[in-house]
Parts: structure tokens; C-alpha cells; sequence
């Protein structure tokens, strides 16, 4: 008969990836489920080949680098855990939350992390710079006819 | 000790022949011989009923002992996980430039590092929710149904419906189970007999008409070993000869649905085995067409065949399921023009499931065969509604892909279920890289476009 999870998330789980990302508890379970449901190998990680498999992530010109975002340096599965903390950058911000405790560090979904998470799609080797090269790699893959002009750089 | 044991013995012999007895007579007189006929007593039904009010009373239960805890339920099915706006590249690239420069939209910059801020969001919506693979695992639940397999809300369950639980265990698997698994071997073994005995007349109007009585009344045999409830709707556009029926795709079951209310020509690859038997054994009654292995390639072939068999007005109509695969019934994927560039009326079929009594969705990368009959077979019921949709031909001007884009349409309104563009082969093979090329074409258009509109002004 077997269940639909390999394995169930306990409660202090789903407590303390509350705390780590914000997100309600319906919405950990639910996002539980799409990460068993992704992952085929049943064994609690994702590896490259299970985002690969979404038809309309394959398609997007920058798929790839969506993926590589997922994936701490070297490594090449992701647990749930860091699945939450990548998607816990696209909660969108409530007001409430803007005044907390100042001492508390920066939320996942604050408008800095929003903004590193789109600069670490261009920042390809992980330097922490947009050399020119990454940025015309860029311009190659949403291929651009060579006539467009790079602006900023010189 | 032996005369001890002996009247024992013989009193257990005797009660054992007496069950039985009793359990194949109450099987031929309430199941076997209606199916004979084609009639119904309604015991099926008010099972039905009984069953939905139980798993009424069992969600409830577990929405209040999740009250208790002060959570909210998980509710699968009511929602999907995020919103998505179905607004174009176009008008949300503007959208994110508009907001984000002081400058005036006419001199727009070819492309501005903000553009990524979409494709980013729409990439990881795409991982929280997208529409094609949650088609290939069975459809979740909203309420709980009384089987382990589908349910995510183990936290919440009480003592109540624990025992409860186990009564509906023993039920299907000590009663309800062996009962069908006898069905299931009496209809398959009927029908392989029945088929090779009709096959042996000579060919002619009482062949037919045997072959006829004998096929429905297998199906039907297989209909009750499954405990099918199944409603059919507009039965005046049933398939005629000469046609071609289309239908979307769930389960094999499909067949022996659509089969057991009227007489279709099947179309398929010859398998061993079992299945094996059972072709060669259907194909003596009456013509249904069976392809080899080596023969399932050749395309120009198989439309020859099928054509063939069109043409002749005295042979049944040919039932196909145009997506080439099980899809789980919320959705209807991509139809394989193969079947609508021959010509021929269509006959389209909608099937839809009702999800709550047994899911009947096959995931072939999950369960085998016999494992998913197993299932099939320990759930409650398979209750499901077929409705026939009148007859479509291809109209002048249209294309064999519009044609079938049309007849899927059609079905996906009438049963309820999304009408999807995307091919139902992306269950096991990556998408083509002609698809990205399109989306990076797009957006490469709304840069250039943007250059043509400068070098004018």
C-alpha cells in the first residue's frame, strides 16, 4: 500500500524551517510534497537531473543557472532544506514583517538577498564580480544579434 | 485418538463444501448472470453511497483533530501551491523596466540587466508548481478516502478512524479482493474460451452476432471484477462502423470499460504472455488489428492498415487512444495526429475518474502490471462517467494536428479536465531544445523589435 512520502516531516522540522524562511506550515507541507514528488530516486535529495525533468524549466534560457542556484559550491545534491532556503528568496515581503527585531539576521526574502540571488545568475564562477566575459556569455545565451551594443562596460 | 478426530474432521469438510457452494450460487445469481444480460440490481450504487458518506465522516474527523492542534489542513487538490499571472515576456519585461528606470519608455535600452528578475521568477515557479509533471502521479485527494495511499494528513488521525481504517483493510482485502480476483479469472477465461469456440463458424452475419454477445459479456464479467460503477451519457452518438473512436488515456481499464457497452475493433502491439493468449485468441471472433513489434514502426504501415480497416463498412470501428499514454486524468496532453490524417469520422470519448473511491491512474514508471491490477483491485470502487461526443469530421483547410487539436478540445470540455499542449511522451523523455530555441527567440524579437522602432524615429 506504501505512502505517498517516503518519509513523513516531523514537527520540529517543520518548526525550524518556519524560523529559517518564514514560510506557514501549510505551505512547508505543501512544498514537502512537490520535493518527494521531484524526487525519483526516493532518497530525501534532488540532484540536477530531477529539476532537468520539468519541461517548462527546461525550456527557460536560463534553466541551467536556476539549477546551479539550488546547488551549494561543489556539491550535487540539494536536501529539502536548502530546496526552502533557495525558494524562500521568492516570498514576497510583508509589511509586519519590516519592523522586526533589527538584531535578527537578514530575512531570505529581503530585498538584498532578492537582489543577490538575480546577481549570483550572472556571477557565473562565484567571485562575487560580473566580469565581462560572464556578462557577453550572458548576452550569447539569450542570443542577441551581435549589432546591440554593450553600454556599461569601458 | 483417530475416531477423536475423524467426526471433527468430516463436520469441517462439510461446512467448508456448504460455503462454497453458497458463494458460487450468490456469485452466479448476482453477478455472473446479469452480466450475461446487461442488467444491473443497483447494489453497486447504493455501495457508492454508503462508502461517500463514510468518507465524509472521516474527513471531518480529521479537520477537527487538526483544529485541535491549531494547524491548517493540508489540502491538496483545492488550490495550486502559488499564483501565476498569465501575463507575456513582452508585457512584463516593460512591466520591470517602467518601475525600474526614470527613463522614457521610447529610448529604451536593448537590454537591461533587470530582464533576468523574469525568467528568474518564472524558472522557480516552474519548480514550485508546473503543469506536466504533477500530470503523471495520481490526482491528490481533498478528502481522505480510507486508504494509506492517499492521505498526508497521518498527524491528525484518531483512534476512531484508526479502527475504522482497519475494518475498511479487512473488508477489501479478506472479502472484497479474492472476490474479484475470481471474477477477474472466470471473465478472462470465459473470453479466451468463448472467442477461440466462435472463431471456429465460418464467417457470416451469426458470427458477428455471437462474437458480439460473447465480447460484452466478458467485459462486463471484468466490469463486475473490478467493481466498476459507471455512468454513460449521450449513448445516441456511439461509434458506428467505420469510424475511428478517440478517447483519453488513464489506465488500461479504459478498454474494458468502453468495451463493455459496445463492440470496438482494438488497435495494438502483440504482446506475450498472458496478453499474448488473449489477442490471438479476440482476433478469431472478429477483426481487431495487431501489430508485431518490428511493424509499430513503420508509420506508413500502420496508417495503411488502419485504413484499410476503415474502409470496410462491415467491420467495427477502431478504438485508439491518440496521447500514447496513461495521463492521470486531471488533463489532456498532446493528441498523435496519426489517427486523424486517415480520414475517417471520429468518434471522440471523454472518460473521467472519480478519484475518491480508487485511483485508477497506471504510473507505469511506478507499478507493473499485475501490482497496479492489485490496486485496482483492493481499492473500494472504480467509478467513473463516459460520455459519448458526436461524431467530428475534418473540415476543409485544416490540418491533421488541427483537426486533432480541435477533437482534444472537445474531450478536455466535456470531462472537465485542462487542455495541455505539451506531449504526453515528456513522461520519460526530455523536452526538445527546439522549445527553448523558441523561447530565446521570443525575447531576442522584443530586443530587436525595440532597435527597429529607435533606427525609425
Amino acid at each position: 500500500m506504501g505512502s505517498r512520502a517516503s518519509r513523513l516531516l516531523r514537527e520540529e522540522e517543520i518548526e525550524e524551517i518556519k524560523k529559517e524562511t518564514g514560510f506557514s506550515h501549510s505551505q512547508i507541507t505543501r512544498l514537502y510534497s512537490r520535493f518527494t514528488s521531484l524526487d525519483k530516486g526516493e532518497n530525501g535529495t534532488l540532484s540536477r537531473e530531477d529539476f532537468q525533468r520539468i519541461p517548462e524549466l527546461a525550456i527557460n534560457p536560463l534553466g541551467d543557472r536556476i539549477i546551479n542556484a539550488f546547488f551549494p559550491e561543489g556539491e550535487d545534491q540539494v536536501n529539502f532544506r536548502g530546496f526552502m532556503r533557495t525558494l524562500a528568496h521568492f516570498r514576497p515581503i510583508e509589511d509586519n514583517e519590516k519592523n522586526k527585531n533589527a538584531s535578527a539576521s537578514e530575512p531570505l526574502n529581503s530585498r538584498t538577498n532578492k537582489l543577490l540571488f538575480a546577481f549570483r545568475l550572472y556571477d557565473l564562477d562565484r567571485d562575487d564580480k560580473i566580469s565581462r566575459d560572464e556578462l557577453l556569455q550572458v548576452l550569447e545565451k539569450v542570443d542577441v544579434e551581435q549589432k546591440m551594443s554593450i553600454r556599461f562596460l569601458h | 485418538m483417530e475416531l477423536f478426530f475423524n467426526p471433527f474432521d468430516n463436520l469441517l469438510c462439510i461446512l467448508l463444501g456448504i460455503s462454497f457452494t453458497v458463494w458460487f450460487t450468490l456469485l452466479l445469481v448476482f453477478i455472473i448472470v446479469p452480466a450475461i444480460f446487461g442488467v444491473s440490481f443497483g447494489i453497486r450504487r447504493l455501495y457508492m453511497k454508503t462508502l461517500l458518506k463514510v468518507f465524509e465522516w472521516a474527513t471531518l474527523r480529521i479537520e477537527r483533530g487538526a483544529k485541535e492542534k491549531n494547524h491548517h489542513l493540508y489540502k491538496p487538490y483545492s488550490n495550486a501551491i502559488i499564483a501565476k499571472e498569465p501575463t507575456s515576456l513582452e508585457e512584463e519585461i516593460k512591466e520591470i523596466r517602467r518601475s525600474g528606470s526614470n527613463k522614457d519608455l521610447d529610448s529604451a535600452t536593448e537590454f537591461e540587466l533587470s530582464d533576468i528578475f523574469y525568467f528568474a521568477r518564472r524558472g522557480v515557479e516552474s519548480i514550485m508548481d508546473d503543469e506536466v509533471t504533477k500530470r503523471f502521479t495520481a490526482e491528490e485527494l481533498e478528502s481522505w478516502n480510507l486508504l494509506t495511499r492517499s492521505n498526508y494528513n497521518f498527524h491528525y488521525i484518531s483512534l476512531r478512524l484508526t479502527v475504522l481504517w482497519g475494518l475498511g483493510l479487512l473488508i477489501r482485502y479478506g472479502f472484497l479482493l479474492p472476490l474479484r480476483v475470481t471474477l477477474a479469472f472466470t471473465g478472462v477465461g470465459l473470453l479466451v474460451f468463448l472467442t477461440s469456440v466462435v472463431g471456429m463458424l465460418p464467417n457470416g452475419r451469426m458470427k458477428n452476432f455471437l462474437s458480439e454477445k460473447v465480447h460484452l459479456m466478458c467485459y462486463r464479467i471484468c466490469v463486475r471484477a473490478l467493481t466498476a460503477i459507471i455512468t454513460y451519457h449521450d449513448s445516441e452518438n456511439k461509434p458506428k462502423n467505420g469510424g475511428i473512436c478517440v478517447a483519453n488515456h488513464t489506465s488500461p481499464i479504459d478498454v474494458i470499460i468502453l468495451a463493455s457497452d459496445g463492440c470496438y475493433a482494438m488497435v495494438g502491439q502483440i504482446h506475450g504472455g498472458l496478453m499474448g493468449v488473449i489477442q490471438r485468441s479476440m482476433v478469431k471472433a472478429c477483426p481487431h488489428v495487431w501489430f508485431e513489434r518490428s511493424e509499430v514502426k513503420d508509420r506508413h504501415l500502420v496508417a495503411k492498415r488502419l485504413s484499410d480497416h476503415v474502409e470496410d463498412k462491415s467491420k467495427l470501428p477502431i478504438l485508439i487512444f491518440p496521447e500514447g499514454t496513461c495521463i492521470n486524468n486531471t488533463s489532456v496532453m498532446m493528441f498523435k495526429k496519426g489517427s486523424f490524417e486517415i480520414g475517417a469520422t471520429v468518434y471522440p470519448v471523454a472518460i473521467k475518474y472519480d478519484p475518491r473511491f480508487g485511483d485508477a491512474f497506471w504510473n507505469s514508471s511506478k507499478f507493473g502490471m499485475v501490482n497496479y491490477l492489485l490496486r485496482m483491485m483492493s481499492s473500494w470502487a472504480i467509478v467513473c462517467s463516459v460520455w459519448y461526443l458526436p461524431p467530428m469530421s475534418r473540415e476543409e483547410g485544416e490540418d491533421a494536428v488541427q483537426f486533432a487539436n480541435r477533437v482534444k478540445a472537445a474531450i478536455a470540455r466535456q470531462g472537465g479536465l485542462v487542455d495541455l499542449l505539451w506531449d504526453g511522451g515528456l513522461k520519460r523523455a526530455k523536452v526538445k531544445d527546439t522549445f527553448k530555441e523558441e523561447q530565446q527567440k521570443l525575447y531576442s524579437k522584443m530586443l530587436v523589435g525595440t532597435q527597429e522602432d529607435r533606427s525609425r524615429s
